[in-house]
Parts: structure tokens; C-alpha cells; sequence
């Protein structure tokens, strides 16, 4: 029960902002830190838990986008299941590719190459293909009403992404002390001794692959629903791969918050650089790739491992090293 | 049914693009070999390149092929500060750690680029730009040539390098076996950066090579970079004659599928021989076992 009390307090916090501001820039920004959040809790899973860098989450965000959007828009299917759909959609790319890279045997470098490359295949494929909208997008009509996943205000849309964020957090913990996450630590620590304890390797990374599409998938659902407009630099695009991974590695890749923690961090970074150098494109993606080596270098467990440590240094204190070994 | 003609005239073509793909792929490879990582800064270092030759034909009036012997040193010299200064100290060590530094400096380098230069996409004029010499029954573009012959003589240079020089030797140890070359006094640190600078080099070259027949924006590396890691892969890991030998068979295979299937879904095909290698003989062909 302790590992869900942090995250009952964040959810809970987070639920209460509506009741204290209607502002809608506010809620703008926090829906925007919160996408990047799930979509960052899918690579954390595969990426922080099973040390599996990829290089290209945007092919599951895209896939969940691209399939919400266009079951709705060419085949008149309702939006809740066009968004559950999606997710399916998201999770049946990220097996397939896990399946095709992970019995290929591919490791580190070469697979965040692959799964890169798979996801700038698919960009192209929507930019040119007619069911897409191809070059022009897809735009998802304007209805406002519950049935069709479009609010009038930003609260619900808020609280349903605030709902699917918690969902991903809850599942951490759960997994984290089941059988399935103790082995895909395992292999992430040492894959071979793993195989030799008679851990089936390629099994329990395509299962994470497929849970972590799914995450990161949903997020492109939302993504669909929220903006109703979608092209293939939009869903596809670099920078999705880029902030799924950059989230739980600034907030600590591998722990149940660092995605959320980081997310928060980066998208204030984000805010704050466009609040003094004014709308400037690519300033804001500067200062990402900055914070990005710079938590590489000096804080390798992210902002998680640093409350760690300074909580450590706080509860030895004033004590001799002997002391505090024993603390 | 397609023409002897046209089929030469494109053969001949993609060979012409295939050799500025092999030098770019050259680099990654260089690098691959011995610090056994993918560098992903590799296409925002190019492009950086190509803004370098554009600003100096632009502002100093220096033509691209005479450019290329100052910004090649200028370039090793950025690789080997960045790999001595920032990746190295930066990555400790860890493989994940590398990709990491290397993707958020290609983050950094493109959006600086972005940010300073906005999106505009430039070219230079050249007098002889749109000249052509006529090979058998095709019409090739002067400036391709001439990239063609340099690439084949920096290829001959790299490799030369690597065989007889004596920093040569000391990479090829530091590839072979970084432990034993440290332990007989080779400054692992040293080679590691000379690599990385050398690789950069490389691209500063294909750099003055490409400007005067394309264009620069700051994506414009981006399209090289999957192709080169296409060729890389194609050729097998750290190979040179494989970075070569792949770089003027994409070069082909990219320019007969434009022919039959048109130019965005020819950028397709290269990719899916990409995945297809990556999956069925990720060594490559010429790449020693994985």
C-alpha cells in the first residue's frame, strides 16, 4: 500500500487545480505537461524498467492518433471506441516491431536505430497516403458533445488525462512487484544471466513493448481528440520520440513519478523560455537537449535520484560516517 | 519499358549521389568502429557543415571545393572538443548514456541552427552549376563529378591513414582491443577524439561537396543521416571499403526506384532495406560478428 501513497497525494493535488483556477492557461499547460507525461510513461516502462532505449515512441503515438482520428472521420465510428481502437492500433505496432527487433536480437544502439527508422517509415507513409489525408491532415469535426469525446470546456478533457496518467502510475507499482517486472529488471541488469536463469528474454520485452505502445498510443489518442487536427509531422514527428524519452529521464528513468516530475519540469522550462525569448521556434527544443546532457552528466538517476540523495543527506546530518551507517 | 539510355544516365547518376552518401556514412562509421556507438549527432553536424560553406561562399566569397580545406580542420577540431569535452565526460562510460548525449546534441545543434537561421531553405549560385559533361549516352552535372572524384580520393586518404599512419595503428588497436591498447600506452581519451574528429572532418568534406548542387535549411542533414545509417548498416559496422561499396549501391537503388516508383516512396524503399538488413544480417556485409 506505501508505493501508491505518493501517488494518491500527486493525483489528488493535480485533481484539485480545476476547483482553485478556471484559468484556462493554466489548465492548457498542465494538459499539455501531463500528455507528455503518459507519453513518457510508456517509454519509461520499456526504457527505464526493461533498459530499453527506443528512439522512436513516435510510431505508437502517431498510430493512436492517426487511428482515433481517422475511424471517426472516414468510417463514422463513434469516438470512445475510434480512441479505444487506437489504443489497440498503438499496441499491435509496438509487438510487432518488439517482435521483429527483439528475435532479431537486436540491443542498445541498434535498437534505438530500428525502432527510429520504423517511425520516420511510417511519418512518410501518412504523409503520402490518401486515407490519411495524406499531406493535409486529418481534421476531426467539430461536435461538442460527451458521445463524441469533445467537451465545451477544458476541465473534463483534463480530468479524463488526469485519469489515464494515474491509470499508467497505479500500473507501475502493480507491475513493479509482480513476476513479470521482477524478470524484465532482471533482464535489463544483465540480459545474459537472465536467459540463463531461464528468463524467455525475448518474450518479456515484446510484452513490454506492447504495454508501453499502448501507453504511449493512448496519449496519441488524446493528442486526436483535444487539438481534432492531425498531420503526419505533427503525429509522427521526431520531437514525440524525443519528449517520451526526455520526461522520465529528466525525472528519473525507472521510478513510478519521474515522468510526471519531469514532464512538469521540462514544460515549465519550455513556458518560461518562450516567456522571455517570445515565441522563437527551436529555442525551447535548445533548452531540452541542453537539460538532456546535463542530466546525463551530473544527475544520471534525474531529479528522482536527486531527492533521494539530498534526503540521504538530510537524515545523516550531523552524524559521524559510522553513525549513519547504522542509521 | 524503360530506355538503355535512361537506365545508364540513372545508373550513372546514382553512383554520382551514392559517393555523398558513402563519405557521410564514411564518418559514422569511422566512429561506429571504434567507440562502438551511434553517433545521432551525425546529421545536425552536417548540417551544421553545409551552413558553414554556405556563410562561407556568402560572406568571404570562397568557392565550396576551396572551403573545404579550411572547414575540414575547423570540423576535426569541433569533433574532437566535442567528443573530448562534452560526450566523453558526459557519457562515463555507458553505452546508453552515449546515445543519450549524442541525440540531445543533435537536438541542441538543429534548433540553434533553427533558431538562428529560421526555416528558409538557401542555396549559392555557381558559374558552373548547372554545367554538364556528356558520359556515353548521359548527361552528368559538374559538380557531381567532381564530388564523386573527391570522395573516392578522401576514401583512398582515410584508409591510407588507418593502414600506415601511426595515430592509424592506434585506432585500429583502440577498436580491436581498447583494454590492450590502453595497458601498451595508447591515450584511449586521445584516439577516441581524433575518431570522433576525423569522422566530423568527413562530414565538413561531403559538406562543400553537396552545397553546390543542393540546399541548406536546418533539416537538410536529417535527410542524409537515415540513408547514411542505412549504408553503414548495409555495409557492415566500422567496415570503410563497406561504408563505400554501400554508399554507391543505395546511391543506385535509390535512384532506379525514384525511376519506377517516384521520389517520396523511393525513400521508402531505402528504409525498408534498412529494416531488412538490421533484422536479417545486422553485421552487414562486410561487418565482422556483431
Amino acid at each position: 500500500m506505501k508505493a501508491y501513497l505518493p501517488i494518491a497525494a500527486v493525483v489528488a493535488l493535480l485533481a484539485a487545480v480545476p476547483l482553485v483556477t478556471s484559468s484556462n492557461v493554466v489548465l492548457n499547460f498542465l494538459v499539455v505537461a501531463l500528455l507528455t507525461a503518459l507519453v513518457g510513461q510508456g517509454w519509461n516502462l520499456l526504457g527505464g524498467y526493461g533498459g530499453q532505449y527506443s528512439f522512436g515512441h513516435a510510431a505508437f503515438f502517431g498510430t493512436g492518433a492517426y487511428v482515433t482520428a481517422v475511424l471517426q472521420v472516414r468510417y463514422g465510428v463513434n469516438a470512445w471506441i475510434a480512441f479505444a481502437a487506437g489504443i489497440v492500433a498503438g499496441a499491435a505496432v509496438g509487438a510487432a516491431i518488439g517482435a521483429l527487433a527483439f528475435r532479431a536480437g537486436l540491443r542498445g544502439s541498434y535498437f534505438a536505430l530500428v525502432t527510429l527508422a520504423f517511425a520516420e517509415v511510417l511519418r512518410i507513409l501518412a504523409s503520402v497516403a490518401p486515407v490519411t489525408g495524406a499531406g493535409v491532415g486529418t481534421l476531426i469535426r467539430l461536435d461538442l458533445r460527451w458521445q463524441a469525446f469533445q467537451f465545451q470546456s477544458r476541465v473534463p478533457f483534463y480530468l479524463i488525462l488526469l485519469a489515464l496518467v494515474a491509470l499508467s502510475l497505479v500500473l507501475m507499482p502493480a507491475i513493479a512487484r509482480s513476476r513479470f517486472g521482477a524478470w524484465l529488471v532482471a533482464v535489463r541488469e544483465n540480459e545474459d544471466a537472465a536467459r540463463a536463469l531461464g528468463v524467455d528474454a525475448t518474450a518479456i520485452k515484446i510484452a513490454a513493448m506492447t504495454l508501453s505502445a499502448a501507453i504511449t498510443a493512448a496519449g496519441g489518442g488524446f493528442y486526436a481528440q483535444y487539438y481534432l487536427f492531425i498531420d503526419a509531422g505533427i503525429a509522427y514527428g521526431p520531437w514525440i520520440s524525443i519528449e517520451a524519452l526526455l520526461a522520465p529521464i529528466v525525472g528519473g528513468a525507472g521510478t513510478v513519478l519521474g515522468p510526471l516530475l519531469g514532464a512538469l519540469v521540462v514544460k515549465t522550462l519550455g513556458e518560461a523560455t518562450k516567456l522571455v525569448a517570445g515565441d522563437a521556434p527551436g529555442l525551447d527544443l535548445v533548452i531540452y537537449g541542453g537539460v538532456l546532457i546535463l542530466v546525463v552528466a551530473f544527475a544520471p538517476r534525474g531529479i528522482a535520484g536527486l531527492a533521494t540523495d539530498a534526503g540521504r543527506w538530510w537524515a545523516r546530518r550531523g552524524k559521524t560516517p559510522a553513525e549513519a551507517g547504522h542509521a | 519499358m524503360l530506355s538503355p539510355a535512361i537506365l545508364v544516365s540513372a545508373i550513372l547518376n546514382g553512383l554520382m549521389t551514392g559517393a555523398v552518401y558513402a563519405l557521410v556514412a564514411l564518418g559514422l562509421t569511422l566512429i561506429y568502429g571504434v567507440l562502438h556507438i551511434i553517433n545521432f549527432a551525425h546529421g545536425a553536424l552536417l548540417t551544421a557543415a553545409m551552413f558553414a560553406a554556405f556563410f562561407a561562399n556568402r560572406w568571404l566569397g570562397l568557392d565550396p571545393y576551396v572551403a573545404a580545406f579550411g572547414l575540414a580542420p575547423l570540423f576535426f577540431v569541433l569533433g574532437y572538443a566535442l567528443q573530448r569535452l562534452v560526450i566523453g565526460p558526459a557519457a562515463r562510460g555507458d553505452d546508453r548514456n552515449i546515445l543519450l548525449v549524442t541525440l540531445g546534441l543533435a537536438v541542441v545543434i538543429e534548433n540553434a541552427l533553427l533558431y538562428v537561421f529560421r526555416a528558409d531553405t538557401r542555396t549559392i549560385d555557381l558559374p558552373y552549376g548547372f554545367d554538364t559533361i556528356a558520359v556515353g549516352p548521359a548527361f552528368l552535372a559538374v559538380p557531381r563529378v567532381i564530388a564523386f572524384a573527391a570522395v573516392i580520393a578522401v576514401a583512398l586518404a582515410v584508409g591510407a591513414l588507418m593502414r600506415w599512419s601511426d595515430i592509424g595503428k592506434a585506432i585500429r588497436a583502440v577498436a580491436k582491443e581498447k583494454l590492450g591498447a590502453e595497458l601498451a600506452g595508447i591515450d584511449v581519451a586521445h584516439v577516441y577524439a581524433v575518431t570522433f574528429g576525423l569522422g566530423t572532418a568527413c562530414l565538413a568534406v561531403a559538406a562543400c561537396l553537396l552545397i553546390p548542387s543542393y540546399y541548406v535549411n536546418p533539416g537538410a542533414g536529417n535527410a542524409f543521416v537515415l540513408i547514411a545509417f542505412t549504408i553503414v548498416v548495409l555495409g557492415g559496422m566500422g567496415s570503410v571499403a563497406g561504408a563505400l561499396i554501400g554508399g554507391l549501391v543505395v546511391g543506385v537503388v535509390e535512384s532506379l526506384s525514384g525511376l519506377w516508383l517516384g521520389e517520396s516512396l523511393g525513400q521508402v524503399g531505402i528504409f525498408i532495406v534498412f529494416i531488412l538488413v538490421l533484422l536479417v544480417r545486422p553485421r552487414g556485409l562486410f561487418g565482422e560478428q556483431a
